[in-house]
């Protein structure tokens, strides 16, 4: 269990253009850290200079209490699982779950032991045999895993281990992964593009976008507040529908691509900025209209898109130039291009400055609470 | 894949008649090493009774073994030089980043252009200098660099995918120990191929070994080949080709061998 600490890191090619700059953050021991972002956003960059495997070229690099900028791979005490697993292919699974024990010079017999408990921990007992051709991909996955867990080390590195497989082995290896986490305490940075993933691993995630922290916070604090509008597209599926908007200082109404006219309530007009904004309303905070609704807005869509999950319904419809979603639980018959009712209200807005992106109001907090309930005999 | 059966009966003639076509002249000196003199003549292909006699000729006329084993500690020794020198640098060219890297490797690959007998004069001189005329050493290491071996394995290495070198730096594992324990053995094929290059193309070489031995001592069956020829006035075919064959043996038998390594192709499953 140890931290690790980026303080003021930057990475530049040639020493010209940064590829990532100014990255601080402190990754607390034990904790579950996910970088995630779209693709060359620089999150893989970022881990291997953790390991070591590529230069820091501004900034600190602190593990533990040691500073570690120029410390070789080795020296750096951590782990890493490789995309594509990194397996020595003319090694059996025992010697490649042993490989970094034996260059370390562990005794034989500790060796074997170590390799065994590991193996019965991942369910990898009958492969250790095996040469990793003959394995599966979710087996040759796990023996990437357990050639990190074996070497003991307090930080292990992830670089997109979950991508090679398919989506239902891919849940179940998620929650093994966390509950090996847990098991062991190690401090685990893992780095994925998947936002459901980052969403259901993570203790905390940073989101990169083209070399710069978007936002660092829990999981579901970075779905219900996100800090810019990129992030409020990333996280959550479908993502966030985000429309430009303006306020209309005589009606004191909130007017979202010259169509939807939403009133602002009073303690919040003083907040809100003269030029343009951006507002952005989760799927599932466009509700279906009835009678019970008060204030709000009500809006008349034209449905262009409809799919039907089974257990949720989702369907899109055009608010002025942009395409936004809606998504509805239950199973609901919608044709396309009907005419459908839909309401919002301005609580579930999130609102950004339109220039700078910053988040200016929060969506109100709608979670829901298990209440802890007596036990009639 | 299924074939039908006539398909296979012509597939299988075409395989035949080809392979008798490159294979005949290694069968008719075959069958010539047990005829006599006149029977030679005749144009006969098959002989009448398969007499030992010229193998037992060409080994009293000849030290055939000694130049057997001369032949062998030749090309054995060329082909570990080469396995060593041509890894090595195989290996700095792929897994080093150095200033130059690329140059330096166009400058070295480009040496292939330049044929080997053009080097071959200043080479004897050196040798000469040395004094190394009629040694092993004189015969084997002006072989050991072989920018030919050094692209083989150059573009072995290549194709090992970057995250072994990763994840071995991880583990703290030495540049060397990376080199021996994950680079050789992944590359085992090409390694045998080249192996198998070596050790043929110092078996038959002709021109160098005459020039660098002028006695017995170190001279290998290439050489000996040509003597049992220009012995006689007229030559004795049979002997000659008894002594073809003899040589023959030893090249067949690495092919064998090394054909069976270089189908197991072990450089499947490192990803996914």
């Amino acid at each position: 269990m140890k931290k690790v600490e980026l303080i003021n890191v930057s990475k530049s090619y040639d020493k010209q253009v940064d590829v990532i700059s100014n990255i601080n953050v402190t990754i607390e021991p034990g904790e579950f850290f996910v970088l995630v972002g779209p693709s060359g956003c620089g999150k893989s960059t970022m881990l291997r200079m953790i390991a070591g495997l590529e230069e820091i070229t501004g900034g600190t690099l602190k593990i533990g209490e040691q500073i570690a900028n120029n410390l070789s791979p080795d020296k750096r005490d951590l782990s890493m699982v490789f995309q594509n697993y990194a397996l020595y292919p003319h090694l059996t699974v025992q010697q490649n779950i042993t490989f970094g024990l034996d260059v370390k010079r562990m005794k034989k017999d500790e060796q074997k032991r170590k390799a065994a408990e590991v193996a019965s921990m991942l369910g990898l007992t009958d492969y250790l045999a095996r040469k990793p051709r003959e394995l599966s991909g979710g087996q040759r996955q796990r023996v990437a895993l357990a050639r990190a867990i074996v070497s003991e080390t307090p930080i292990c590195l992830m670089d997109e281990p979950l991508s090679n497989l398919d989506a239902k082995l891919r849940a179940h290896m998620r929650s093994e992964i966390r509950r090996i986490q847990r098991t062991l305490g190690i401090t685990m940075i893992y780095v994925t593009h998947d936002q459901v993933e980052a969403m259901t691993m993570g203790d905390r995630i940073m989101i990169l976008h083209e070399g710069k922290i978007q936002q660092i916070g829990k999981p579901i604090d970075i779905y219900n507040h996100p800090a810019n509008p990129f992030v409020a597209t990333f996280i959550g599926s479908p993502p966030m529908n985000l429309a430009k908007a303006v306020l209309d200082e005589t009606t004191e109404e909130l007017v979202v691509e010259n169509e939807l006219r939403i009133p602002v309530p009073g303690m919040e007009r003083s907040k809100l900025p003269s030029h343009g904004m951006t507002v952005g309303i989760r799927p599932e905070s466009i509700l279906p209209l009835t009678p019970e609704q008060t204030g709000g807005v009500k809006l008349e869509v034209t449905t262009t898109n409809v799919e039907v999950l089974g257990n949720e319904t989702i369907f899109s419809f055009h608010v002025g130039t942009e395409e936004w979603m809606a998504k509805w639980s239950g199973q609901w018959h919608i044709g396309i291009g009907e005419q459908l009712p839909v309401w919002l209200e301005f609580d579930s807005l999130s609102i950004f400055d339109g220039e700078e992106g910053h988040l200016i109001k929060k969506t109100v907090d709608q979670s829901h609470h298990v209440v802890q309930q007596e036990v009639v005999e | 894949m299924k074939t039908s059966l006539p398909a296979k009966i012509w597939l299988y003639f075409l395989l035949i008649v080809t392979s008798l076509c490159v294979f005949f002249p290694v069968l008719y000196a075959f069958m010539i090493s047990f005829m006599t003199g006149p029977e030679i003549i005749q144009g006969r292909f098959f002989p009448q009774t398969f007499n030992l006699e010229n193998y037992t000729k060409v080994f009293d006329r000849l030290p055939l073994l000694n130049y057997l084993l001369n032949s062998f500690i030749v090309s054995i020794s060329v082909m570990l030089g080469q396995l060593v020198v041509c890894s090595l640098a195989a290996y700095a060219f792929v897994f080093f980043k150095f200033k130059g890297r690329d140059f330096i490797f166009f400058l070295f690959i480009s040496t292939m252009m330049i044929p080997w007998e053009a080097t071959m004069i200043p080479n004897v001189f050196t040798i000469r200098k040395l004094d190394w005329f009629n040694t092993y050493q004189g015969l084997t290491l002006p072989f050991f660099a072989l920018a030919f071996g050094t692209f083989l394995l150059r573009q072995h290495f290549l194709t090992i995918p970057k995250e072994l070198h990763e994840a071995s730096q991880i583990a703290g594992l030495s540049r060397f120990k990376f080199f021996w324990k994950v680079v050789l053995p992944i590359s085992k094929t090409s390694l045998v191929t080249l192996g198998a290059y070596g050790f043929l193309t110092t078996w038959n070489m002709y021109l160098w070994p005459l020039l660098i031995t002028t006695n017995q001592s170190v001279r290998t069956v290439q050489i000996g080949l040509k003597q049992l020829q220009s012995q006689e006035i007229a030559t004795e075919w049979g002997v000659v080709m008894a002594g073809v064959i003899v040589v023959i043996i030893p090249t067949l038998l690495l092919l064998f061998i090394g054909q069976k390594q270089l189908q197991k192709g072990l450089s499947q499953g490192a990803l996914k």
